[in-house]
């Protein structure tokens, strides 16, 4: 399994650099006078993520310092603290310090501890001063400073912003050169006094070292000079200027794209099948030898075409398992950290999303398998007590149905509590009454800042997990459907859309249209007879397979012009949903092809009955049925008008 | 700086290009920033259920693009198909719409001055999709708010739901 895990560092390395990207630039752009709570929760967000996967992998330093940090950003978006210009610059120093701890981890090589617990003690400081904040805990803080000897750049500029007394400038103009002096080792007397505490680090350092002989050969020997100097970095927040271990760079065995890059792709290629066709079109005019030639070349760029195709497509489709792996990890650290005994069982993982899908889904994914261990699953001796296996379960699955892939994070727990839900919406001011449904109390645990659980742990209980979980499916149009019983176990369903995936379809003409059914869905099809075809009502239905089947004409769900509408002179094709069985009749079969959704809503809006669109080899477009959608449209309401 | 010299600085900076079409009897104009490209109407493949004045959706080089006849949304001129019909592609927020219109004139500068305020009637679009009048070569040119027009749920072209997101 370890293996397995290992495989994602890099995505979870990516990831973080990107989230420690984004805090900066959320961070500098940020206005101090008057900040921007939506950019603070988005700073929040960061900080959490990265602590969510550091988590998952076990980089424990990198997540008790974003813990910490989490801490200070928490207070900050609630207002409660009043976010200063050196608030903001200990942040961007803690970036510096997380950016460097990922630099450790990533290539294995020794974490700045001292830089790590230096900052930790920095933002515990900062949190506990900012909790009750005076003007005299202020000035008795920077007297702190001068014997702490750990922060004082940073309080330093913080009191070059603010209109303190001139005194106190003074100190900490003198902190800051000290620690300058401090860093280049001058003969000044200001650092003098510093200098003792550098030959103690370089003896902790040689301590270490003495440790580090007996782990694993392969450690690197360093110098003691470039030990020392490394290990300097007593106050690394105030000094950037440090030799950094460079390891030698690893070839890259795969490199980042952007995703608008392989749709562009993706596109092109669509236009390329449709060049191709029509060329093999224009070929098969031409007749004697030349038309032979021709006809050879033609075929020869006919399969060059479909190879490029598929490799496109493929760069893009990858199984979900690329997520779900990460999970028994999760699963196992989790469980045992909170004393339950879980199981996780993981179905479907070999079913293809888009790659861009597969990214974001990692955070929602991350929040809701921790929550429903965390909150769902209960202890061992509770579930003994209800009369439940010692185990608890945690079911991971994913499977497409229709135009959409369903991902189901399924618990067998005690789900969600209606009551305490219902009083913490009251407690926040939620419009709320015992009579609504389930369906929607449950989406009420989505709210920014909601959270039941009593107490905040590292693990979960902050609110904001479901807020970033809703936020992040429906980034990627998605939605998220609950279903809970008391005592029973709770399921999340998260629903996304099927955008660029590919479909092997059956197409359909009904009148001067083509239509393209999920093969998925297709029975079989036939013309049938007079017999056969049976009136109820106003509706046709088939008898057929020693069974009835309601009878959908494309012509009149789709409002054709000029298609066929007695059953007996078009085809029938019986198709199966996940919701009924039934036929469309249609005007005649064209052939089977695999066709490249095209989402319809791009530049649209989403068609009742339609899954999405596709490109035909002339270029023109044609609707991709949705038999789901049909099933549940049409079938039930029969008489009525089909509305959107 | 003179009163004169001042006013002739303002209204230069703030000249915009719009480009003039012709709907039944009327001229129309809109912000030519919006224009991604002008083309001949081409066959289109119908959407179900949708209001008739969508006529439905073509592929523009990839892309799946719906189609609207402003004149049948507005009851304007006769919704007549033939090689001279016109398709204005607008990229509105990163969609892309084409609208049918009898026919593209010009590409006039206007700056705030020659623009008058909309009538409350009399014009075929409500006035909360209109800039404004201009009067053009003799012209009334009524100065149409694409975007709002595009974005506003009377199309219907975009879901209430993205709308929400993109304000």
């Amino acid at each position: 399994m370890t293996i397995d895990v290992n495989q994602f560092h890099g995505v979870f390395f990516d990831e973080s650099d990107e989230h420690l990207q984004d805090m900066e630039q959320l961070l500098m752009t940020l206005d101090v006078d008057n900040p921007d709570p939506e950019e603070l929760n988005s700073i929040f967000r960061a900080a959490h993520s990265i602590k969510g996967g550091s988590g998952i992998f076990g980089f424990d330093a990198l997540m008790n310092l974003t813990h910490v940090m989490e801490n200070l950003l928490d207070k900050a978006r609630n207002q409660e603290i009043q976010v200063t210009a050196a608030i903001v610059d200990i942040f961007l120093q803690t970036l510096d310090v997380l950016k460097d701890t990922l630099a450790a981890y990533k290539e294995q090589t020794e974490l700045p501890q001292d830089q790590i617990e230096a900052s930790i003690k920095v933002l515990e400081e900062t949190l506990a001063r900012a909790s009750g904040q005076t003007a005299d805990d202020l000035q008795e803080s920077v007297h702190q400073q001068d014997t702490s000897a750990q922060s004082n750049d940073i309080e330093g500029f913080g009191f070059f912003d603010d209109d303190e007394g001139e005194a106190q400038t003074a100190v900490s103009e003198t902190q800051s050169e000290e620690i300058e002096g401090f860093g280049f080792f001058n003969d000044e007397d200001e650092s003098s006094h510093s200098k003792p505490q550098t030959e103690k680090t370089a003896n902790e350092a040689q301590d270490d070292e003495g440790f580090g002989f007996y782990a694993p050969e392969n450690l690197p020997i360093k110098p003691d000079a470039e030990q020392a100097a490394q290990s300097v970095p007593k106050q690394p927040i105030v000094k950037p200027v440090k030799p950094k271990p460079k390891a030698a760079p690893k070839e890259a065995a795969s490199i980042r794209v952007d995703t608008t890059k392989i749709d562009a792709m993706v596109n092109l290629v669509g236009e390329l099948v449709i060049t191709q066709s029509m060329l093999s079109n224009v070929g098969q005019e031409v007749e004697g030898q030349i038309g032979e030639r021709l006809q050879l070349a033609i075929d020869e760029l006919q399969r060059n075409t479909r190879e490029i195709q598929e490799s496109v497509m493929s760069m893009r489709m990858l199984p979900v398992n690329m997520t779900f792996n990460r999970f028994p990890r999760v699963v196992r650290d989790l469980s045992s950290k909170l004393g339950k005994k879980v199981d996780l069982v993981i179905q479907g993982g070999n079913t293809e999303i888009d790659k861009s899908l597969i990214e974001k889904l990692v955070d929602p994914l991350t929040h809701l398998v921790r929550n429903s261990i965390d909150h769902g699953v209960e202890s061992p001796e509770k579930r003994l007590a209800s009369g439940k296996s010692e185990n608890g379960t945690v079911i991971l699955s994913a499977e497409q149905k229709g135009s959409s892939i369903i991902i189901g994070i399924i618990d067998d727990g005690a789900g969600l509590n209606k009551e305490r839900i219902l009083e913490k919406a009251t407690q926040n001011g939620l419009p709320v009454s015992p009579d609504m449904p389930d369906s929607e109390i449950w989406q009420l645990i989505f709210q920014a800042g909601f959270s039941t659980a009593a107490e905040v742990t590292d693990v979960s209980g902050r609110g904001v997990g479901m807020d970033v979980v809703r936020r992040n499916i429906e980034s990627i149009g998605g939605r998220i459907e609950i279903e809970s019983s008391q005592g029973e176990g709770s399921a999340f369903y998260i629903h996304l859309p099927l955008t660029l995936a590919i479909v092997d379809g059956m197409c359909v003409s009904v009148g001067d249209q083509i239509f393209v059914i999920p093969l998925l869905n297709v029975i079989e099809s036939f013309q049938p007879t007079k017999s056969q075809v049976k009136t109820l009502g106003n509706d046709k239905v088939l008898w057929i397979r020693d069974q009835y089947w309601p009878l959908v004409s494309l012509t009149q769900l789709m409002q054709v012009d000029n298609g066929v509408i007695e059953p007996t002179k078009g085809i029938v094709v019986l198709l199966e949903s996940s919701k009924k069985r039934y036929g469309v009749l249609v005007d005649s079969l064209v052939g089977q092809q695999q066709v490249v959704i095209k989402s319809l809503e791009q530049h649209y809006k989403k068609v009742a009955g339609i899954a999405g669109a596709t490109i035909m080899g002339d270029g023109k477009v044609a609707m991709i049925l949705d038999a789901d959608s049909v099933a549940a449209n049409c079938i039930n309401i029969p008489n009525e008008e089909v509305s959107l | 700086m003179s009163e004169a010299a001042l006013q002739q600085a303002v209204s230069a900076s703030q000249e915009n290009e719009f480009l003039s079409f012709v709907l039944g009897e009327e001229h129309y104009a809109l912000d030519i920033t919006t224009v991604k490209e002008i083309r001949g109407y081409e066959q289109v493949t119908k959407i179900a259920n949708a209001p008739s004045f969508i006529k439905g959706v073509i592929n523009l080089r990839g892309d799946i693009v719906p189609i609207v006849d402003l004149r049948i949304k507005f009851n304007v001129g006769e919704a007549t198909y033939n090689d001279f019909t016109i398709v204005i592609m607008l990229n509105v927020h990163d969609r892309i719409v084409g609208i049918v219109v009898d026919g593209v004139s010009d590409v006039i500068r206007l700056s705030e001055e020659d623009m008058l305020p909309p009538p409350e009637f009399g014009v075929a679009f409500d006035s909360k999709y209109l800039h404004g009048l201009a009067d053009v070569d003799e012209h009334m040119v009524i100065l149409v708010n694409i975007e709002s027009l595009i974005t506003s749920n009377e199309l219907g072209l975009v879901e209430t739901k993205t709308q929400a997101v993109e304000v």
